[in-house]
């Protein structure tokens, strides 16, 4: 619908199109005390939206607002604003497709890892509001027979999540956002691969052993523990399954074990 | 009234708010208010910060409501909207109130949503006939599917519409007897627009429908200028409450009998005594006073 921005009567359409485009004039329509067009009225309007959604960005991505800085995460937020405004009045769920953006961003193609560090940062974001669950007690697993072990699935706790890297995300993380401070020289050529979970209320952030990622992966895609131990192996020789295992348990990875009838 | 409604739910504090001061809950406040047993009447929360499936979120505001009653304040759900309600964010709405049992309601005389963008700001409606229809439609249908009475806030704006007929008071008027919801009075909310329309704010709140009245805001504001150098007030909740605002709310109060009032400060939030102080001044204004033999709306 094509809005005219000359009318005295301000619909919607005139209205929002405005707010998410600076270049276009304030609505006629819109007035101060003295009856005239108050564009710098309308302006605070276009502010809000634009300043409370950035703040939105930056309370769920603050190791990014770190990495790059305030003034370069204002402007890198706002064009994220304007390219993608929220979808939904529920703003917890606002930024999914931040670290897509980050990574397609032009002036940010040096720093390739960055958007890894966002996808972390947003699974942390579902991580705290995921639903509540009781992990798994490891010592269900303990109860199986030994010849069952190998064909035991996992459904996934609501609150975890894997993300492999080529980054070194884990440490970029420590310094950037939960161990402001830490004192450690960051290898960009050290891939480190992240476990989210949140057993109780804390969301926990752990690094994976080499090889955990693509087993839990795997078992997150419904295969058996044999299958997803052969998977891990072969992709990294220095996999330890009791190791990994134990990780996943005493994280609450795991929400319920799922048995199968051998053959 | 009990609020023990769920034999499954833990103990809580009644559901009635009294006609006292609270203060808006921010998630930095809570370990503080529960561990000193913070001496408050009630907590307001924004419902949209609780409509995640679960977490800690959920489970301060249970601790929360275990001790105080709560109120319930929607800012999303774009009721001046030009489109059709969000049916499954009111859905959302009615399921906290069942959940939590909140003894007020309310949301914004605002739209925040069109088409399928949400700009996160309490956008103003024009005063005609078209949006008074299309607003009492959509309080009737939030009415019905929470099933219980809302508050509807006025607004503070900062543009008028030229194509608007009716003045605000009428409009908030009209509303009340249409569709029989409450109105919450925010006085920094008029405040802040009357100074930004050049009007008396003391005219206005001396036509407000206060029968209508169930719960009150206060906040502070920000101020700014406009397009020809007059002062231009921003409803910033960045700071403490204006002198102005508390003079407005001591007569009305004094004229009007003691109501839930409710202290917001929603950015730049300060240490959590800070904002007990606000509330406790509110408190004292409502201890003078006496509840009994005033008439209030609930």
């Amino acid at each position: 619908m094509a809005s005219n921005p000359f009318s005295d009567t301000v619909d919607g359409n005139a209205f929002g199109a405005a707010l998410l485009d600076p270049e276009r004039p304030a609505p006629a329509g819109l007035v101060g005390p003295d009856g005239k067009h108050a564009p710098k009225r309308f302006n605070v309007y276009r502010n809000n939206v634009i300043v409370s959604l950035r703040d939105a960005l930056a309370d769920s991505f603050p190791a990014i607002k770190t990495l790059l800085g305030e003034d370069y995460f204002n402007a890198l937020a706002r064009a994220f604003v304007l390219a993608h405004p929220p979808t939904s009045p529920v703003l917890i769920w606002y930024g999914g497709k931040f670290p897509d953006f980050v990574e397609a961003f032009p002036p940010l193609a040096a720093y390739p890892y960055l958007a890894d560090v966002a996808r972390v940062e947003w699974a942390w974001l579902q991580a705290y509001h995921a639903a509540d669950a009781k992990p798994l007690d490891p010592a269900e697993l303990g109860a199986l027979p030994p010849d069952a072990i190998g064909g035991a699935c996992f459904a996934k706790h609501p609150a975890a999540w894997v993300l492999s890297s080529d980054w070194p995300v884990w440490d970029l993380l420590r310094v950037n956002r939960f161990e402001p401070g830490t004192d450690i020289v960051i290898d960009l050529a050290t891939p480190q691969s992240v476990l989210v979970s949140r057993p109780e209320l804390d969301v926990e952030l752990m690094m994976l052993r080499p090889g955990a990622d693509v087993f839990l992966q795997a078992l997150f895609n419904g295969e058996t523990l044999g299958e997803a131990a052969f998977h891990a192996q072969q992709h990294s020789a220095d996999f330890s399954l009791s190791d990994s295992l134990s990780d996943c348990l005493s994280n609450g990875v795991f929400e319920q074990l799922i048995v199968n009838q051998t053959d | 009234m009990s609020a023990q409604t769920n034999p499954d739910n833990p103990p809580r504090a009644p559901t009635d708010i009294p006609a006292r001061a609270g203060a808006g809950l921010k998630p930095e406040h809570v370990a503080e208010i529960l561990s000193t047993n913070a001496p408050i009447a009630f907590f307001e929360v924004h419902a949209e910060n609780y409509m995640g499936a679960g977490g800690a979120p959920h489970h301060r505001l249970e601790a929360i409501r275990r001790d105080y009653p709560v109120s319930l304040h929607g800012v999303g759900l774009s009721i001046g909207g030009e489109q059709s309600l969000d049916r499954v964010h009111l859905q959302r709405l009615a399921d906290l109130n069942r959940r939590y049992e909140p003894g007020l309601f309310s949301e914004h005389l605002a739209w925040s949503t069109h088409d399928t963008t949400y700009f996160n700001d309490l956008l103003p409606v024009p005063y005609d006939a078209a949006t008074l229809g299309r607003v009492c439609d959509h309080i009737d249908e939030v009415q019905e599917v929470v099933g219980r009475r809302m508050l509807l806030e006025n607004p503070s704006t900062y543009v008028a519409f030229a194509q608007s007929t009716m003045s605000e008071l009428d409009f908030l008027s009209e509303i009340t007897r249409r569709t029989g919801c409450g109105l919450l009075l925010d006085v920094n909310n008029v405040y802040v627009s009357c100074t930004n329309h050049m009007r008396s704010a003391e005219d206005y709140l001396a036509g407000f429908p206060m029968e209508a009245v169930g719960e009150i805001h206060l906040g502070g504001h920000a101020p700014d200028v406009d397009d020809t150098g007059r002062p231009l007030l921003i409803d910033a909740h960045d700071r403490a409450v204006d002198n102005a605002v508390w003079a407005l709310y001591e007569r009305l109060i004094l004229a009007h009998g003691p109501l839930p009032t409710l202290v917001e400060w929603d950015s730049d939030i300060p240490a959590w005594p800070v904002l007990l102080a606000e509330a406790q001044a509110a408190d004292n204004i409502l201890a003078r006073v006496h509840p009994s033999g005033i008439r209030h709306a609930g």
